[in-house]
């Protein structure tokens, strides 16, 4: 089970890869931060997430 | 005459009003960033759920520094956090800090403030921590490496003033860094008085989202703004008081 | 520009000293780098000097306007500038409203309080030659350095006296008046007062440490002039001759843990404006770094000494010192401002209605004759002032005079924590 912006994915592994094409994230506009730490944008290709990460994908908003 | 600029991070800024970049829709951002001849404006980080192909820097002039805040952050280690994400975005090493235990008021919590400060700064960020006006507070802060203190003149989205105007005066007269006002600015003549009063800059959002006409708006907080540090550079008039004075001179005792 | 002829000429010299003395006093490649720490100063990471000595060297005291004055005078809050121009010429004429000016911010952090204060010198050795001190080495005087029980007796009559606070003095001499030996003067110091200020040689941040363990809380220091060329040549030899050494002594005694720190230059020795305004700045940018000190500053004109009954404090008239003490209590409305008795009674009790905050009584600038002084009897082997006093009140007079001027005299007001 992996949890990505609080929705659960019922999986024990999954490339990040994947999931960011699956669901049409453009790496340039996003972090990642994977159980806390920042996943830098040169390791997203081979990293993979395992059952118990816990993900959040975030981009820029407007904002004071 | 040598130009009237401010500096933060190692970077020259000739404009002094930092706009908000909340509650309004992309469209208008733009116009407003144009209008208030602002050189940053600060956004915010969030969860990307939607997977919407809007993205706001692509409303954001290029040559405009983004100040991207830690809002969301309810104690230092997720201010931390925030702002390691936000650099990851590309939006370079500038942050402003804002950390709030509480959900009524929005009022930032200085002492959490400042552990995040101090974190964030050994770690190369610009760091511009949004504050309650306390003196000890903005000692730390400078001590703890901020380059800037923005502390709030009433509470954030209120449009009231310049509630804290003594306490933001004794940060102008005290602190060695910029005091840039946050928060709470409602109208053109209190971002004004707060540049009068010596203030190096204004972050102002909600009384532009909020107006009528935002683009023009933006441009009356500008002229007001510039108009303030004018006042400032030339030295505020003299007010005359009532009353009379002593009738007994009280150099009267001097010799030679 | 009038100048005093400060150089005394003794036939009980020696030749030798003689011949040191002249080259030291004519010849400037004969004396030290007076820029240059000696090896065993502390040296500390500040930028309190440059920020100081910037203002000083850019300040133009002519350059000010009466309207810049007025400006000064009606503003809330007084900058840099505005006491630049309370301290120019051009605010001669506003001497009145700046007097009322100061005596209204006076009023707002004191009250109609003043503190009464009583200096002892335990010494008069001297290893520096400052030209216009009675105490300097070259000149022909009676030195004494009084013993522990010569201290303790002495300080039993001051305290018998009534004195809460008392400043214990030395001439320059690490030699003579070591740093323990200033330590065994506190220590019997706190038997009998309940606030001990120092006015002694510049020491290292360690030495500061032990002496406030030793009871003393605060530390005085006169830069006595902020003029570098003018020091070089005042200060012709021994460790006093090192400027940014003595410029750093408030802030070595702030971080060896002392309360407080006071402030001087000696009027008269150059430029006065010049002179007060980097002493204000002086304070001004150390209590931005130490917000949690005491700070004070002190206004003293030169006074004739033993042997040179002619020195005076030139162009610094009463009421320039007047303007001078008012600027700097706009400037800086919470500092205490010490008014010695080398000014005479009629200007004491005047300033101290208007910004002054302290002054001594029953003062001596001599070593050990506050018996003599007190009771009237006559006293063998006394060591000779350091310059002489123009106002020789008694505390009880003082007091009685303070009171009677409608203000409260305080003696202390410490509470040990």
């Amino acid at each position: 089970m992996i949890k990505i912006n609080g929705e659960i994915i019922d999986k024990d592994t999954l490339k990040l890869t994947d999931y960011l094409a699956e669901n049409n994230y453009k790496s340039t506009r996003i972090a990642i931060e994977c159980n806390e730490e920042i996943v830098p944008k040169s390791m997203y290709e081979s990293f993979i997430l395992h059952s118990g990460d816990v993900v959040e994908i975030v981009s820029l908003v407007g904002g004071g | 005459m040598s130009k009237d600029t401010f500096c933060l991070g190692g970077k020259e800024f000739t404009s002094r009003f930092i706009l908000g970049s909340g509650k309004y829709s992309l469209d208008l951002i733009k116009a407003a960033v144009e209008n208030a001849g602002a050189e940053i404006i600060t956004l915010a980080v969030r969860r990307t759920n939607t997977k919407d192909t809007e993205n706001i820097l692509d409303y954001i002039p290029d040559n405009v520094t983004l100040l991207p805040n830690t809002s969301g952050a309810r104690d230092a280690k997720e201010a931390v956090r925030i702002a390691r994400m936000s650099r990851e975005l590309g939006c370079g090493n500038f942050v402003k800090i804002e950390i709030m235990r509480d959900s009524k008021y929005l009022l930032p919590d200085n002492e959490e403030t400042i552990k995040a400060t101090e974190i964030l700064a050994n770690e190369g960020f610009v760091v511009l921590p949004y504050m309650y006006p306390d003196l000890y507070a903005a000692r730390a802060l400078q001590e703890a490496g901020a380059q800037a203190v923005m502390p709030l003149a009433s509470p954030i989205g209120s449009n009231k003033g310049l509630a804290t105007k003594e306490f933001i005066q004794i940060l102008i007269d005290e602190i060695d860094l910029p005091i840039i006002v946050d928060a709470g600015i409602g109208k053109p003549s209190q971002a004004c008085e707060a540049m009068e009063m010596g203030a190096a800059a204004i972050m102002c959002n909600t009384a532009i989202a909020t107006a009528r006409d935002i683009p023009s708006m933006a441009g009356a907080f500008k002229d007001a703004i510039e108009a303030g540090r004018k006042a400032h550079l030339a030295g505020l008039g003299r007010v005359l008081e009532r009353g009379a004075s002593a009738s007994d001179p009280l150099t009267g005792f001097l010799r030679d | 520009m009038k100048e005093n002829q400060y150089i005394i000429n003794s036939d009980l010299l020696s030749k030798e000293e003689l011949d040191k003395k002249h080259k030291l006093e004519t010849d400037p490649s004969y004396r030290s780098d007076f820029m240059e720490y000696h090896d065993d100063m502390d040296r500390i990471d500040s930028n309190v000097m440059e920020q100081v000595i910037g203002h000083m060297d850019s300040y133009d005291p002519d350059s000010y306007t009466a309207a810049d004055v007025k400006r000064a005078l009606a503003s809330e809050v007084c900058s840099i500038d505005d006491f630049k121009a309370l301290l120019s010429p051009a605010a001669a004429p506003f001497l009145e409203q700046m007097a009322a000016k100061a005596k209204y911010e006076t009023s707002k952090h004191f009250g109609n309080t003043v503190y009464i204060f009583t200096p002892l010198y335990i010494a008069n050795y001297c290893e520096n030659y400052c030209v216009y001190c009675g105490f300097n080495c070259y000149n022909q005087i009676r030195r004494k350095q009084l013993k522990y029980e010569e201290i303790e007796k002495e300080m039993k009559i001051i305290a018998d006296s009534g004195i809460e606070e008392i400043l214990i003095l030395t001439g320059e001499s690490k030699s003579k008046s070591p740093v323990d030996y200033i330590g065994e003067a506190c220590k019997i110091a706190r038997k009998y007062f309940k606030n001990i200020g120092l006015e002694i040689y510049p020491v290292n941040i360690d030495d500061y440490k032990y002496l406030h363990e030793c009871g003393a809380d605060y530390i005085t220091v006169f830069q006595e002039t902020y003029d570098r060329k003018k020091y070089e040549s005042y200060h012709l030899m021994g460790p006093k001759r090192v400027w940014p050494y003595r410029f750093e002594t408030q802030e070595r005694a702030l971080m060896g843990g002392m309360r407080g720190v006071g402030f001087s230059a000696l009027l008269g020795l150059s430029n006065f404006r010049k002179d007060a305004l980097a002493s204000a700045l002086h304070v001004y940018y150390l209590q931005r770094k130490y917000p949690h000190a005491e700070f004070s500053l002190s206004c003293p004109r030169l006074r004739p000494i033993v042997n040179n009954e002619k020195i005076d404090p030139l162009d610094v008239h009463e009421k320039e010192l007047c303007q001078i003490i008012c600027a700097y209590r706009i400037f800086m409305p919470f500092v205490g401002i010490t008014v010695s008795s080398r000014e005479v009674k009629s200007f004491r009790d005047g300033i101290v209605k208007i910004a002054a905050t302290k002054v001594s009584a029953g003062v001596s600038t001599g070593i050990g004759d506050h018996e003599s002084k007190y009771s009237g009897t006559d006293c063998e082997e006394v060591g000779d002032e350091q310059f002489e006093i123009a106002d020789n009140r008694s505390f009880d007079a003082m007091y009685s005079d303070m009171s009677n001027n409608g203000l409260q005299p305080v003696l202390n007001d410490y509470v040990y924590v």
